[in-house]
């Protein structure tokens, strides 16, 4: 995974609400077998308009993404994840986001910002014309008139980003824990192991 | 004395396996369902890592989201290929990741084969208590018997076949009461859909729900199964609905299911699990089942109901002006007018299935609306997908095969077919379907397709109109 500190450039001021994981990757999209060449099928309803803002010259390949409330709703397909890295976002900054999707943003090095209505307001104002600087390490968004704008992260999401950390690696130390547990249910509730059938 | 605590923290303090010091916890997975749609990657994961799997005992894979549901053998018994590549090589990476790691798996041939979350509770691979999850969003499904479920992504479904954890931070509980009793006409698809309507697509967010009330107690484990299956489209995590005697019935000998002695100490647990007196939730939300009615979706928002004697709303009557924007964009998509009376929309595809309303119960109640009618002749496409094998061989043992079939709609071979279109059961552009599934959203059925979540008697009512339809008529 590609560690997240700083990224600087275009955001694309796309600010709609509800943007549920079909209208970011359809279904269609999903009958593959790899992880690549997603970024094809991003949006893919919206881009069939010759006008859209993710094919325009200006924010073709922009890093950074804002959109409105509940970002991401909708099925848990991680697809979503992977078709926005693909088309070349870092940072998605909204209001919310679906549970599962900023959990999926995360295990893919991408950063989803949360920040509040009025910020998002004047980040799309200022990304029509300007770039737009996040800053994980710092926590805050700037832009070039001086905005800043901090937000919150949880510890941990914060520190596998930076480092580029894989989340499995990391419980692996918690091996003998899970053993541990394992065992206890074994003996108080062994009713739990799914009870053998023929076949 | 112990603080007084809800159903949910009963479940996630009985799984924490690690507890870290920013409030996040490893919770120990007690099942995993696999299915070919959102496995293939992990696994590939897992191959390229040189990891094995941790648990095989407690995984079990079953096909569902590609298979076609038409007959899958030819009259001489020849098991028939799939002709769409993609999912050939998704289902055939399934059939050969889950032997390979020594997972249970359940053939696109096998009489159980059938949507995963239909499966589950009716093995009896789903238990009350326990946590359990899916890479596919409506496995909140099994919080119908009590389960802790809910739906991760691909990187998450690696992780628990490496590792049978997960990190996750403890969820917001929330109660969706729901007392009295409700009219007749009106099932659980209803008083899920009038809740979803009620709190919102984002209602639930970074909640899990728990279902509460006299009318969720009245509900049979099938009409559970489709109230939690739905929490997801409220925006919460998961659903809960405490486990009781109905629920006890209803797993009590299933193929997985404790047996003997492991059975009554296990009953014993799942009872000490209700939801402690005094215990409080961060939010609850108490609904009049007398308020609900037989409910459809305008829009493409799970959050876009009305009743059926309702109409189409007109986008200036929300007070929010983003809600304003999306409903006329969602309008525009619908091809509606507002003010339009709901039960004067005329619908050309019928869809009774998806792991919300395709077990017994549902087909039963669709069957009772169709028996000795036959579907309107605008009525294009017309189909019955039960949820699992075992679901269609006792709807063929009760005659509701023939009572379908005799009313001109197809009767078709288990699945998630048309609820989202990645099989080849798809709703053609600009159509409108009467569907029993999940979700409205732009596309979801097909390209352009254009969705009214419905209960199975209200798709059959509409089967019978060709138009959207109060199915209380039908019933005098
Ligand atoms: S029926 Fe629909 S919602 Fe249910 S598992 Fe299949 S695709 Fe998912």
């Amino acid at each position: 995974m590609t560690p997240i500190e700083k990224v600087e450039g275009r955001a694309i001021p796309f600010g709609l609400k509800n943007v549920d994981t079909d209208v970011i990757i359809p279904a269609h999209w999903l009958k593959t077998v790899s992880r690549e060449g997603m970024g094809q099928g991003a949006f893919e309803s919206l881009r069939a308009d010759p006008d859209n803002l993710f094919d325009s010259a200006e924010f073709k390949g922009a890093p950074i993404l804002i959109a409105g409330d509940n970002f991401g709703c909708g099925s848990s397909r991680e697809h979503a994840a992977w078709a926005l890295g693909d088309l070349g976002i870092r940072v998605v900054i909204a209001p919310s986001y679906s549970d599962i999707f900023s959990g999926n943003a995360v295990k893919n090095g991408i950063l989803p910002v949360v920040l509040p209505q009025a910020a998002i307001d004047r980040l799309m104002e200022v990304a029509k014309t300007d770039p737009v600087h996040v800053d994980l390490d710092t926590q805050t968004v700037t832009t070039p008139f001086q905005d800043r704008f901090t937000f919150e992260i949880d510890p941990f999401r914060k520190m596998c980003l930076l480092g580029g950390l894989d989340e499995i690696s990391l419980t692996e130390k918690s091996g003998a824990a899970i053993s541990a547990y394992e065992a206890k249910i074994a003996q108080t509730q062994p009713w739990l192991q799914p009870a053998t059938v023929e076949s | 004395m112990n603080r007084p605590r809800t159903l949910y923290e009963k479940i996630w303090d009985a799984h924490v396996v690690e507890q870290r010091p920013d409030g996040t916890a490893l919770i120990f997975i007690d099942r995993h369902l696999v299915h070919e749609v959102t496995s293939p990657q992990a696994f590939a994961g897992l191959r390229a890592s040189g990891r094995t799997v941790r648990r095989p005992d407690l995984t079990l894979a079953v096909p569902d989201h590609n298979l076609p549901t038409t007959a899958r053998k030819d009259a001489a018994g020849n098991r028939l290929p799939i002709t769409d590549t993609e999912s050939a090589a998704q289902l055939a990476a399934l059939e050969k990741n889950a032997p390979e790691y020594g997972i249970r798996y359940i053939d696109a041939f096998a009489p159980e084969q059938g949507i995963v979350h239909v499966v589950g509770p009716e093995q009896g691979f789903s238990l009350p208590g326990t946590t359990i999850v899916c890479g596919d969003s409506h496995t909140a499904c099994h919080g119908g018997i009590g389960a802790l479920a809910f739906g991760i992504g691909t990187s998450e479904v690696e992780h628990v076949l490496a590792t049978q954890t997960l990190l996750l931070q403890p969820a917001k509980t929330m109660e969706v009461r729901v007392e009295g009793e409700v009219g007749p006409g009106v099932s659980a698809k209803d008083i899920i859909l009038h809740i979803t309507g009620t709190i919102g697509a984002a209602g639930g967010t970074g909640h899990v729900i728990e279902y509460t009330g006299s009318a969720i107690r009245a509900l049979s484990v099938e009409g559970r199964l489709t109230v939690s299956n739905m929490a997801i489209e409220g925006g919460a995590r998961a659903g809960l609905i405490a486990p009781d005697e109905t629920t006890f019935a209803y797993l009590k000998g299933r193929p997985y299911a404790p047996k003997g002695k492991d059975w009554d100490a296990a009953v014993a647990y799942w009872k000490s699990l209700a939801t402690d007196p005094g215990a409080t939730y961060d939010k609850s939300v108490v609904i009049d089942a007398a308020d609900i009615a037989p409910s459809v979706t305008w829009g493409t928002s799970p959050e876009d109901v009305v009743p059926i004697t309702g109409v189409v709303p007109d986008p200036a009557s929300f007070a929010d002006p983003s809600k304003q924007a999306a409903a006329a964009k969602s309008l525009a998509y619908m091809g509606l007018t507002p003010g339009t009376p709901m039960n004067e929309i005329p619908v050309e595809n019928i869809f009774i299935g998806s792991c919300t309303n395709s077990r017994i119960e549902d087909l039963r109640a669709a069957a009772a609306v169709l028996k000795g009618r036959h579907k309107a002749d605008n009525v294009k496409w017309a189909i019955v997908v039960p949820g699992s094998g075992l679901v269609k061989a006792q709807a063929e043992a009760e005659g509701l095969d023939r009572i379908f079939t005799e009313a001109g709609l197809e009767w078709r071979e288990p699945g998630c077919s048309a609820c989202l279109a990645m099989n080849p059961d798809k709703v053609p552009a600009g159509e409108r379907c009467a569907s029993t599934s999940n979700r409205n959203f732009v596309g979801r059925q097909g390209p352009g397709a254009r969705t009214h979540l419905v209960s199975p008697a209200m798709a059959a009512a509409a089967a019978v109109t060709g138009k959207l339809t109060d199915v209380r008529e039908l019933m005098a």
